[in-house]
């Protein structure tokens, strides 16, 4: 197992305030949206630089939405920003008529996405989102896993034209991603190479696929480990070639089975190489208050539940 | 351009609609009818846009350095459509493909099909007012003088979302924006007042911060002077309240909400269009 270590944790909107601030001082176009939620979102640096590029929505998504389409035509590329329940399904028709089929260069970036919001409770809590976004036509959904990588895919989406639904979330988590990537919507990245059983995480869980890799080193078992920071378009082919190798997967998100990765990842090898596929998700409900860790414990989004998983997935093939 | 002209132009318009909801049956008639006058004076009179040597309007999406309309209350695009072809954006023969598999002319407008002159898909009430903000506040980021309409439907007042844009664009001072209400007091339940009162829609944006007016939406001369007149403040919004019959110009489709959907049989697209004849350097598409 390749050792990945960290010197310091930091939140993934963090990512996303130094990625806008950093685009605000490279590409005129880019205009900062929010609905009442400028500080949550880590926007203060770009309001103070550019101030006549910031619009505040006041606390009215569906207006902001409509808004972000409209900038798009006079040439503006909107980053509309908002927890991810208040930017995905509050707003979901106007997403759909406005952007997705209207076909407009809109960036949806979207933080406090999952149970990791943490003590707010389930009506903050959004466990659908990516599931919402990925049915839409047009839609590019990314989930990035830390600092770095949430930095750098801000800034490749500004650099894409459509609409994108950019998600990231709120607790302090490990910086293990290089500072100077480049971000590549769509590629999948392979963090760890095995021949036993192949993990595909996205988001937060990608830190707990790592811790759960050496868990499963020390049994003997070596995994694939890969990144899946896009949902849509799914890197297909990056998760076929290491199942091939494998022959049974996990897939693991702060997201409901329903919808989320594992059930990309389930089509993907239903339809090309069907293996044993375990998952790792949320089961059809909603979630509660709690810390963030007891959060992700209670509803079994940890190394150790990856672990027991893909110890099943293994057991499978036949 | 002669007010006279505009109407014979409109008389076209109508003609159009009536034709293009007949031959498939299906089709929103009685606001398209309605709100002719208004498009026919923004397209050929009020607005500054892009054209070639011939005067035919040139599509430009992201519309630089010209005047922007949007369509919000999407269900009367037969007369969007006519209108946009008689400007010159894409064939007036197209306009027989209205609503059919595989036109560029979708029940509702949509940017999909790329058809010259749409901007963003509508039909979805209540979200054209909002997409106008963000134009307006585009323009103003480009240093773009130019002025931005969209037009809605009375019943389309009662969705949440126009209450957003109606406090965003006050606020944000987007004096480059006229919003216009086709103030016909019906929608497909019944008479507006009935359905859902929408009360004092002038007194409403009044309190929003709008500057609000009024024009009578079937006098070319009253929507040319009232668009004209209505632009002065830099920094406030406009909003027009457009007095309009449903079904104008046809007389058994006037008045009644019972024409908002529904099309003509043979017998009655005859009557209809006699009471529209074609006019001097006019045709039929």
């Amino acid at each position: 197992m390749k050792k990945y270590t960290y010197t310091e944790k930091k939140d993934t909107r963090s990512g996303f305030g130094a990625g806008i601030l950093e685009l605000g001082r490279t590409n005129p176009n880019v205009v900062a949206l929010t609905a009442d939620l400028a500080g949550s979102l880590k926007l203060e640096g770009f309001i103070k630089e550019f101030p006549e590029r910031y619009v505040q929505c006041g606390i009215s998504e569906a207006n902001m939405i409509g808004v972000s389409a409209g900038l798009t035509i006079g040439g503006k590329i909107p980053f509309a920003t908002s927890f991810a329940n208040f930017a995905t399904g509050r707003v979901y028709d106007q997403i759909r008529q406005s952007v997705c089929y209207s076909n407009k260069n809109v960036k949806i970036c979207a933080s406090h996405a999952g149970l990791t919001l943490g003590e707010d409770g389930a009506t903050h809590q959004i466990l659908e989102d990516i599931g919402m976004m990925k049915m839409l036509p047009n839609m590019t959904v990314i989930n990035p896993c830390d600092f770095n990588q949430t930095k750098a895919a801000t800034i490749a989406i500004a650099d894409y034209e459509g609409p994108v639904y950019l998600r990231f979330g709120r607790p302090v988590v490990p910086i293990f991603t290089p500072a100077d990537q480049k971000f590549e919507i769509g590629k999948a990245i392979v963090l760890n190479e095995g021949p036993d059983v192949s993990i595909f995480a996205t988001g937060h869980l990608v830190w707990e696929a790592i811790k759960a890799g050496e868990m499963l080193a020390e049994q003997g078992i070596e995994a694939d480990i890969i990144n899946i920071h896009t949902i849509k378009p799914f890197d297909e082919e990056a998760v076929l070639a290491s199942v091939r190798k494998t022959r049974c997967a996990v897939s693991a998100e702060e997201h409901q089975l329903n919808g989320g990765l594992g059930d990309s990842v389930a089509q993907a090898l239903a339809r090309n190489f069907p293996a044993p596929l375990e998952m790792i998700g949320v089961h059809d409900s909603f979630g509660e208050s709690g810390t963030p860790d007891q959060l992700m414990k209670k509803y079994g989004l940890t190394a150790e539940k990856i672990v027991e998983a893909a110890l099943r997935a293994k057991s499978r093939v036949v | 351009m002669e007010i006279q002209q505009l109407q014979h132009i409109a008389t076209q318009v109508r003609r159009d609609i009536v034709r293009m909801v007949h031959a498939v049956n299906s089709g929103h008639p009685g606001g398209s009818l309605g709100c002719t006058d208004l498009l026919v004076a923004l397209y050929f009179d009020v607005m500054h846009l892009k054209r070639d040597e011939q005067g035919a309007a040139i599509f430009d999406m992201n519309a630089t350095d010209e005047d922007l309309f949007f369509l919000s209350n999407g269900h009367i695009s037969p007369v969007f459509y006519s209108v946009l072809a008689r400007s010159g954006y894409f064939p007036v023969s197209e306009l027989a493909t209205f609503r059919k598999l595989d036109s560029r002319l979708q029940g509702h407008p949509a940017t999909a099909e790329h058809l010259p002159g749409i901007r963003i898909a509508s039909g979805s009430l209540g979200q054209g007012l909002s997409v106008a903000c963000g134009a307006a506040f585009a323009k103003r980021l480009n240093g773009d003088d130019k002025h931005v309409y969209v037009l809605m439907g009375d019943g389309e007042q009662q969705e949440g979302q126009i209450w957003e844009a109606a406090t965003f664009a006050p606020h944000h001072k987007l004096g480059n924006l006229t919003a216009i209400i086709d103030f016909n007091g019906q929608q497909i339940d019944g008479p507006t007042n009935l359905v859902m009162n929408n009360r004092d829609l002038g007194a409403k944006y009044r309190a929003f911060g709008w500057n609000v007016t009024e024009m009578k939406g079937n006098d070319m001369s009253d929507i040319i002077k009232t668009l004209h007149e209505s632009k002065n403040d830099p920094e406030v919004p406009t909003l027009i309240l457009m007095e309009t019959e449903m079904g104008f110009g046809v007389d058994f489709m006037m008045g009644s909400h019972k024409w908002h959907g529904v099309a003509p049989n043979d017998e009655q697209l005859a009557v209809a269009l006699n009471q529209l004849p074609i006019t001097a350097g006019m045709s039929d598409y």
